[in-house]
């Protein structure tokens, strides 16, 4: 079978919604941008774990504190799903990791953005939960088994970490003046954040079209994020939060709401690395591999040490 | 550490008594031991299951993808063996 004919056959499959698994033959571009998508995801996973991770300490209550470790602990479970289907394509997961320490693989820029205050962990449980649940329940349908299959794990388990948030917050904005206006200031900081998590406009986002013909992708960047606003805004209403867009407003001819235009100066420039916290969260991983390599090794020496006994 | 990658294991789970082991996915991890605990704490963390195993991905072998359509040719052409291939009268009862 010629490159050509394999492709047609590639993409009848695709198109009667026949899922790719492992060992099917693929085109080396659908590879590669797997490849750079899941482990871009499983990154944001493992590095989302850091904002959220330096306030377990300091939760406000007992119930609190369990909820947030059992959150982050389910982000590292994400993470070790999404990693083990990048593996399935070939790439090794030394090289995957490796590739996000030297900045080669990017993860998603609202990791960026410190978490200042005990209001933003809950706005980043309804907000950014909220638009990563949006965009992962597209993907449950995603044209390649192990990562549809993670997807589908994935949203069931995170549910609960968009109600806990949006739980926390009710708290908040029932409680004392003091916390309300927490809950509000979180609110402006992560608000234009969150939507950006959707990425580039579909004017100038690169890939898209092949994706959703591959699809891999289901919806474009901009439907994804229509969908969130819309789903968003009733939301914040029963909150009493003020969405910080004086151009938010419903658009009956469309059926949607409108919004203003994102700052893409600001997304471009998070992307490039330039963001409040790019630096410090590279680091903190970096750090991370580094000083738990003797556990790594230790585990591996007494491994061996137990398989030489049972061999003697 | 990056020549010495543990080796990677695959991952099955009993979710209640009665059921098969299904494959949920796979881990890396220096032994069988430490596979399974990693197993429980990545795979079972809502009483998924009540029992695991795992087994290293090399120990597994598997049909080849390009031969598949000859290796499961023989039970494409035998439709005899499904029940619906037979006829009987309208009136039998319990059959």
């Amino acid at each position: 079978m010629t490159q050509a004919e394999k492709e047609i056959r590639f993409q009848e499959k695709i198109d009667r919604e026949i899922k790719i698994e492992p060992n099917d033959w693929m085109p080396d571009e659908y590879r590669q941008t797997l490849v750079r998508q899941i482990s871009q995801h499983a990154h944001s996973e493992i590095v989302g774990m850091l904002p959220e991770g330096n306030w377990i300490t300091r939760a406000p209550n007992l119930r609190r504190k369990a909820v947030l470790l059992a959150k982050v602990q389910d982000e590292a479970g994400h993470g070790l799903y999404l990693y083990s289907a990048v593996e399935t394509l070939g790439t090794s997961r030394e090289q995957t990791i490796d590739d996000l320490h030297s900045g080669k693989a990017k993860y998603s820029s609202i990791f960026n953005y410190p978490a200042l205050t005990w209001a933003d962990i809950g706005t980043i449980g309804w907000l950014v939960d909220g638009a990563a649940i949006m965009n992962q329940v597209a993907l449950c349908r995603t044209s390649y088994g192990p990562y549809a299959r993670a997807m589908v794990k994935i949203c069931k388990e995170e549910s609960f970490h968009q109600r806990q948030g949006y739980e926390s917050l009710m708290k908040l904005c029932s409680g004392t003046p003091q916390q309300k206006a927490m809950a509000q200031d979180a609110m402006n900081r992560f608000w234009w954040p969150a939507l950006m998590m959707f990425g580039p406009s579909d004017a100038d986002s690169t890939h898209s079209d092949q994706s959703i013909k591959w699809k891999i992708k289901r919806f474009t960047n901009d439907e994804l994020r229509q969908s969130f606003v819309d789903a968003t805004v009733a939301q914040a209403e029963i909150l009493g939060l003020t969405i910080p867009d004086p151009n938010l407003k419903w658009n009956e001819a469309r059926g949607h709401y409108d919004f203003s235009e994102i700052n893409w100066e600001e997304f471009w420039q998070v992307v490039k690395g330039n963001g409040p916290c790019n630096k410090e969260r590279l680091a903190a991983r970096v750090k991370a591999k580094e000083e738990g390599a003797w556990v790594r090794e230790a585990a591996t020496a007494f491994a061996k040490k137990r398989a030489m006994k049972k061999s003697a | 550490m990056s020549t010495n990658e543990w080796p990677l294991w695959e991952v099955f789970i009993r979710s209640k008594q009665g059921l098969n082991h299904k494959h949920v996915g796979s881990l890396r991890a220096p032994d069988a031991t430490l596979a399974l605990e990693n197993a429980r704490d990545v795979y079972t963390r809502r009483s998924e299951g009540i029992s695991i195993w795992v087994v290293e991905s090399v120990q597994i072998h598997a049909t080849d993808i390009d031969e598949a359509a000859s290796f499961f040719e023989p039970s494409d052409t035998k439709i005899y063996r499904h029940p619906t291939f037979y006829e009987v009268p309208d009136g039998v009862k319990h059959m």
